[in-house]
Order: structure tokens, then C-alpha cells, then sequence
């Protein structure tokens, strides 16, 4: 790797790691440069999940019982409002078509994207979720499995969201891109919120944890190559 | 005989059309002796009633909903390996069939657990897959309409389809599994009394019905597709003439 490796713009050897290292580098130092519109992205899981009490009374056992579901949908659709940033800017003004010129493997610039993005906007609803856990009255145990079930979690949504992100770039239907997410995200949805609810029956969490994690390696291998795909036909 | 020949539209067109009515056909004989036994030779049941009749249909439309989805996805990867055009059509000539039987497995359904289960909607876990399967078809289609230009919407929607094909046993098992955990078995479908023969046959004969016409109405709306999309090509203005009897 040359000295400027590290620089923002500077050309690592080709090679799938050294694109991906590359691109999560450069896309986590644009992130951390709008600071104010990540944090609007926090807020916003924050305030959903502050509505729904409003919405069902604070009836603590109720609470309790809706709390797990609550946290893991209002995480879908936080995972969800944070994708058309993913590649639209890149798009717009040409560096995703430069990216797919490049020397670089797409699928390995493209994981670096998908990483750098998780890390700002998936990263922080996992930190943020014990203490929405705690207004919910979630118990020490419960609050330790919801968030390592969104740490295995979210990631996933990051990745099936990227292919869904590439599919709809240019296109002016907004909604679109929830439509064909979300029903991509029900698997993950149901082994989140189950380990939760397992955890407060007594049964313990391994099993949907371990199914969880199942689905993030899968989709660390699928989700990537799908992306570049989707992303070569769409600045065709 | 060189299948390959009819892997381009205009030698296509003229193919779907002939076999069209032949399975069209099909359709309406096996539907009619379906539905004859279905609704007439079938006994009556003996702890549901006439109600439990609505199945015959039910089964068909439930079967063909999963499987024209697989269908949809092999033309799919056929049309992104080999840069097939017709592959493509025929996906989107079937997405709306499935869409359509997806819809009337979960009416029919919901019509059949009204008298039995004393109620439309239980959040079974063959219903609520069943309605996630109906989101995939909208998804694809509405993918397909955003896209202006044929050839990238035949791509882009390609690629979604396979992802949601490899989706599909995923999120079965996964509402199978989250199913079991919250309804303590208050009702189920397995359990049903075994079958009589009579009831079998009068389901695969709709079945087969469900398929035919499945079939008839793909290859129909996929001469309507391969005309609108091939309306620059010069035999299409061949055929145009031809139809009108100007030779």
C-alpha cells in the first residue's frame, strides 16, 4: 500500500480488501462530516418509540410485553430512512460510476460502503437501544439480548438494504425502496424480537441469536454481490 | 429441432399463440371436473359442513401462488445468464398471475377460517407468509413499472426476484417458527382427518385447472408484452397487417 493510502482520494493496489478498507474510510469520514443528519436518523428511532406508549397508555405490563417488538420495528424503519443515503449522493455525482471503472473488485468497494454506513447509522441505534429497553421496563438479561440481537441484526438490514438501496438509485418513486425492503426484513425482525421474548419466558436466547448471526454471515457473502449487480445496471 | 429458435420473440409469438388456446382449453376441462366433483360428487363433511368445499379452490390458488413465484425467478436467472429478452418477458408476463392467485389463496382462506376457525384472519403461519409472498409480487412489479427503460427494469427487477426466491423458504421458516412460539396450537391445519380419495382428486384436477390456465394466460399476456416492446421491429408490422387480412 502506498502513503497515500490513508489519504481521502488516494489509490490503494487493487485488491478486494484493500478497496473495501479504502472505502470504509472514506465513506465514515463523509458520514462523521454531517454529523447533524446522523443524529436526525437517531432521533427519529428515539421519538417512534417514544410515541408508542403514547399511542397504548403506560400500562407497564403491557409495555413490557410490546417492548422487544416495538424496539426491533422501530429499528427497521430507522435502518430503513438511513438507505437512500447509501449510494444517492455517489450517484448523483458520478463516484459510484467511477468505483465500478476502477481496478478495484465492485462487490469489495461495495461491502466497504455498506460497513462505513452500518458503522454510522446501525452502530448507533444498538448503543441507544438499552436505554429505550429500560423506559419499556425491560429487565438486565432482556436488555443484554436486544442488543446484542440488534448488533447481529442490524447489519443484516444494512446489507439486504443496500441491494434494495442499488435496485431503486434514480428512481423517483421514494417509497418504492420500503416496499421492497421490508418484507426482506421479517426474518430478522421475527429472530430479534423472539430473543427477547425467550429470554423473558426462560428459555434462553442461543437459538434465535445463533440464527441471527446464521443470517448475517449469509448475507455478508449474497448481499454484496447482489448490491454490485444492482448497482452495474443501474448506471448503465 | 433447435429450441433455441423460439428463444427469440418473433419466433415465439406466433408459438405462444397456437398453444394459448390448447391450454386454455385444458383449463376449462379440468376446472369444470374439478369443480363437478369439488362441489357435487364430494361428500359432505362431517364436522365442517359444506363450508369446508371452499378448499378445493383453495389449495389451487395457494400452490400455484408459491410456485409461479419459483416460475417467475428461473426466468429470471435465465434472462440475466444468458441476456435473454423472452426470459424476461415471461417473468413479467407471469408476475401478475401469481399475484393474482397469491390474493385469492389468502380471500379464500380467510373466507374458509371464518366458518371453521371463527375467523377471517388468525396469524397462522401459512397466511402470513402468504401475505409477505403478495408484498414480493407487488414489490416486483412496482420495481418494474419505476423503471423506464425495458432493459434495465427486466434487470434490476431480475435481480430482486432472485433475492426474494432465496428469501421466500427463509421467511417461511421464520414465521413457521414465530408462529409456533406464540399460538399454543389453538388451530391447525395438519391435523386435519385424513382425506378421501374423492376430495384428492377433485383438488388436483383444479390444481391442474390452476396450472393450465396459469399457463394460457402467461403465453396470452406474453405476445401482449412481446408486441409493445418489439412495436420498432419490422415483423411486427408483418403481423399487424397480417391479422387485419392486408397481405
Amino acid at each position: 500500500m502506498t502513503a497515500a493510502a490513508g489519504e481521502l482520494g488516494g489509490i490503494p493496489a487493487p485488491g478486494a480488501w484493500r478497496g473495501a478498507a479504502w472505502a470504509v474510510r472514506r465513506d465514515l469520514r463523509l458520514a462523521l462530516r454531517s454529523k447533524a443528519e446522523l443524529g436526525v436518523q437517531l432521533l427519529f428511532y428515539v421519538i417512534v418509540v417514544t410515541l408508542i406508549p403514547l399511542g397504548v397508555g403506560p400500562d407497564p405490563a403491557l409495555l413490557r410485553a410490546l417492548g422487544p417488538g416495538v424496539l426491533w420495528v422501530a429499528a427497521l424503519l430507522a435502518s430503513l430512512l438511513a438507505l437512500p443515503r447509501l449510494f444517492a449522493t455517489d450517484f448523483a455525482d458520478g463516484t459510484l460510476e467511477q468505483m465500478a471503472l476502477s481496478p478495484h473488485p465492485l462487490p469489495g468497494l461495495i461491502s466497504g460502503k455498506i460497513a462505513a454506513h452500518w458503522l454510522a447509522t446501525g452502530l448507533p441505534l444498538v448503543a441507544a437501544s438499552p436505554l429505550l429497553g429500560l423506559q419499556f421496563g425491560l429487565g438486565d438479561d432482556e436488555l443484554v439480548v436486544l442488543a446484542l440481537g440488534l448488533l447481529l441484526g442490524t447489519p443484516t438490514l444494512s446489507l439486504l438494504g443496500a441491494v434494495g438501496a442499488a435496485l431503486t438509485l434514480g428512481l423517483r418513486n421514494g417509497a418504492l425502496l420500503a416496499l421492497l425492503v421490508l418484507p426482506l426484513y421479517v426474518p430478522v425482525l421475527i429472530f430479534g424480537a423472539g430473543a427477547v421474548d425467550a429470554v423473558r419466558t426462560g428459555m434462553g436466547a442461543a437459538a434465535e441469536l445463533s440464527l441471527l448471526g446464521a443470517g448475517l454471515l449469509t448475507a455478508l457473502v449474497g448481499a454484496p454481490l447482489a448490491a454490485a449487480a444492482a448497482v452495474r445496471i443501474a448506471i448503465d | 429441432m433447435n429450441w433455441f429458435r423460439f428463444a427469440s420473440p418473433a419466433s415465439f409469438y406466433p408459438l405462444a399463440g397456437r398453444l394459448a388456446p390448447w391450454f386454455g382449453g385444458g383449463a376449462a376441462g379440468f376446472a369444470a371436473a374439478g369443480l363437478y366433483i369439488g362441489l357435487i360428487a364430494a361428500p359432505t363433511d362431517a364436522t365442517q359442513g359444506d363450508a369446508y368445499r371452499i378448499i378445493f379452490v383453495h389449495v389451487a390458488t395457494a400452490w400455484m401462488s408459491m410456485f409461479i413465484y419459483l416460475v417467475m425467478a428461473f426466468w429470471c436467472a435465465v434472462s440475466l445468464m444468458f441476456n435473454a429478452r423472452l426470459a424476461a418477458m415471461m417473468a413479467q408476463a407471469l408476475a401478475p398471475t401469481g399475484a393474482l392467485f397469491t390474493a385469492l389463496a389468502l380471500v379464500t382462506g380467510a373466507l374458509w377460517g371464518k366458518p371453521t376457525w371463527g375467523t377471517y384472519w388468525a396469524w397462522d403461519a401459512r397466511m402470513t407468509s402468504e401475505l409477505i409472498l403478495l408484498f414480493l409480487y407487488f414489490g416486483y412489479m412496482a420495481l418494474r413499472q419505476a423503471i423506464d427503460e425495458p432493459r434495465r427494469a427486466d434487470r434490476a427487477s431480475a435481480v430482486l426476484a432472485l433475492v426474494g426466491a432465496i428469501n421466500v423458504p427463509i421467511i417461511y421458516f421464520s414465521v413457521k417458527w414465530w408462529n409456533t412460539l406464540h399460538q399454543e396450537a389453538s388451530v391447525s391445519l395438519t391435523s386435519a382427518p385424513t382425506m378421501a380419495a374423492v376430495m384428492l382428486t377433485g383438488m388436483l384436477l383444479l390444481a391442474l385447472a390452476a396450472w393450465f390456465y396459469s399457463i394460457a394466460i402467461a403465453l396470452t399476456r406474453v405476445r401482449a408484452i412481446i408486441l409493445e416492446r418489439e412495436r420498432h421491429a419490422g415483423w411486427v408490422g408483418e403481423a399487424a397487417l397480417a391479422v387485419r387480412g392486408v397481405r
